[in-house]
């Protein structure tokens, strides 16, 4: 993987396990649903930032991982990520320069498609989730989305990932 | 595009063929020290409990398990009894008897999976011998069974997912159900019962033992509400779980006959 060929590819590799971590670590019932997509998040972040390491390759990958923490059927989160990763590569210029809360607009977008893509796939095996609060996923991430981006900002320029 | 396409042929091959056994267990090898570090603040929430619990409350704890186990080993003896004249009946029926079943204790590993299915991860593997549709029980019925086992680790499936379906019977009458899973914890429905069924709250469900699956008599759930309406086709019965689905951390184990 071009991942770890250039210098501190393990910042990328460690913030990736931190956020499949946060996305198993056990909530209370109440909050299960409100957790954020801690994967796509940090995702989106590393495409934006160094859209030529991080890209739809490294989405995918992590998207199969995703798949197995959930006990989903292998793939369905690999397809999401891979076109979340191939978007956020694409725009990565448009959305670099948006104010913060404008970028929260953005990633409400990409993960709401994220989801969508996912709903389908469960739609076509016959899993459907029945509820609304499927889609609080994508709100709750939009709203920490600012907190993720300037943790990450910060990480990235300590250790000088480039 | 490349990657799409390879994305969609799996999930193809997963969920039709089953042919990618091998990727996933390899997978899963890679995530399971990352699932043991999301179940270490349960563990230490565990033991801070134990280890700071007050003298008193112990004593109380020990003297209450105390009693109980000899509640339960007064019923043993009884059992013992019981099933020696049982043995002796079903001899002089020439059916064959009924063997005692090989058990595991596992535990739970606090890891949250998908939160609209009620998936659940053991810390037992293949390395364990366990093995795929192995029923999963604990002190007060069935849980579940084992949907996916990867080398340390392992995937049970509750009774209460929506995609769950358990052959039941209703151990008063001897009615034959199927008891599927709704999503919402510990909540199943027994569907396509006629409005005139002999049912009542309260009434215990047990497994059947049809399907092969479940070993059979051991108590599922209890009828929670029947609703009758003339003019549906079929009541509508719910039941709840025995079993503490959502609390249990332990759980049993329980090998068939033909995988011991």
């Amino acid at each position: 993987m071009t991942l770890f060929r250039h210098q501190h590819g393990w910042v990328i590799a460690a913030s990736f396990a931190v956020a499949l971590l946060l996305t198993m670590l056990p909530l209370p019932d109440w909050a299960a649903p409100l957790r954020p997509e801690w994967v796509v998040l940090v995702l989106i972040y590393w495409c934006m930032a160094l859209p030529s390491r991080v890209g739809v390759g490294t989405g995918w990958i992590l998207g199969l991982l995703l798949d197995v923490a959930r006990g989903a059927i292998l793939g369905q989160h690999a397809l999401a990520l891979s076109l979340v990763a191939f978007l956020a590569v694409h725009f990565h210029q448009r959305i670099r320069i948006y104010p913060l809360w404008q970028q929260g607009f953005s990633i409400l977008m990409l993960v709401a498609l994220a989801q969508m893509l996912v709903l389908w796939i469960k739609g076509v095996v016959g899993q459907l989730p029945g509820t609304w609060t499927y889609w609080l996923p994508s709100l709750t991430s939009s709203l920490f989305w600012p907190w993720v981006f300037l943790l990450l900002r910060d990480v990235r320029r300590r250790f000088r990932v480039a | 595009m490349v990657l799409a396409v390879a994305s969609l042929a799996i999930m193809f091959l997963d969920h039709r063929q089953h042919h990618l056994e091998a990727i996933r267990d390899g997978l899963t090898v890679v995530l399971a020290p990352l699932q043991y570090i999301a179940d270490l603040p349960a563990i230490a929430v565990d033991w801070s409990a134990e280890t700071l619990a007050s003298r008193n409350s112990i004593e109380a704890e020990n003297r209450a398990l105390k009693a109980e186990h000899l509640q339960l080993k007064l019923r043993l003896q009884k059992l013992d009894a019981l099933m020696a004249e049982n043995a002796r009946l079903r001899e002089l029926l020439q059916s064959s008897t009924v063997v005692g079943e090989r058990v595991l204790i596992g535990e739970l590993l606090a890891v949250d999976m998908d939160p609209f299915k009620r998936l659940v991860i053991l810390n037992k593997g293949e390395q364990d011998g366990v093995y795929e549709g192995q029923p999963l029980l604990d002190a007060h019925g069935v849980m579940g069974q084992l949907v996916r086992v990867a080398p340390f680790t392992s995937v049970g499936m509750l009774i209460s997912d929506p995609s769950h379906a358990i052959p039941i019977q209703v151990n008063r009458t001897g009615l034959r159900a199927i008891a599927l899973g709704t999503g919402a914890p510990d909540q199943l429905d027994i569907p396509h019962l006629p409005t005139n069924v002999d049912l009542e709250v309260g009434d215990l469900l047990i497994t059947s033992g049809l399907g092969g699956r479940f070993p059979p008599g051991y108590p599922v759930a209890r009828i929670t509400s029947v609703q009758r309406d003339p003019s549906q086709p079929y009541a509508v019965v719910t039941a709840e779980a025995t079993a503490r689905l959502e609390r249990s951390r332990e759980v049993l184990l329980v090998w068939r006959e033909e995988h011991k």
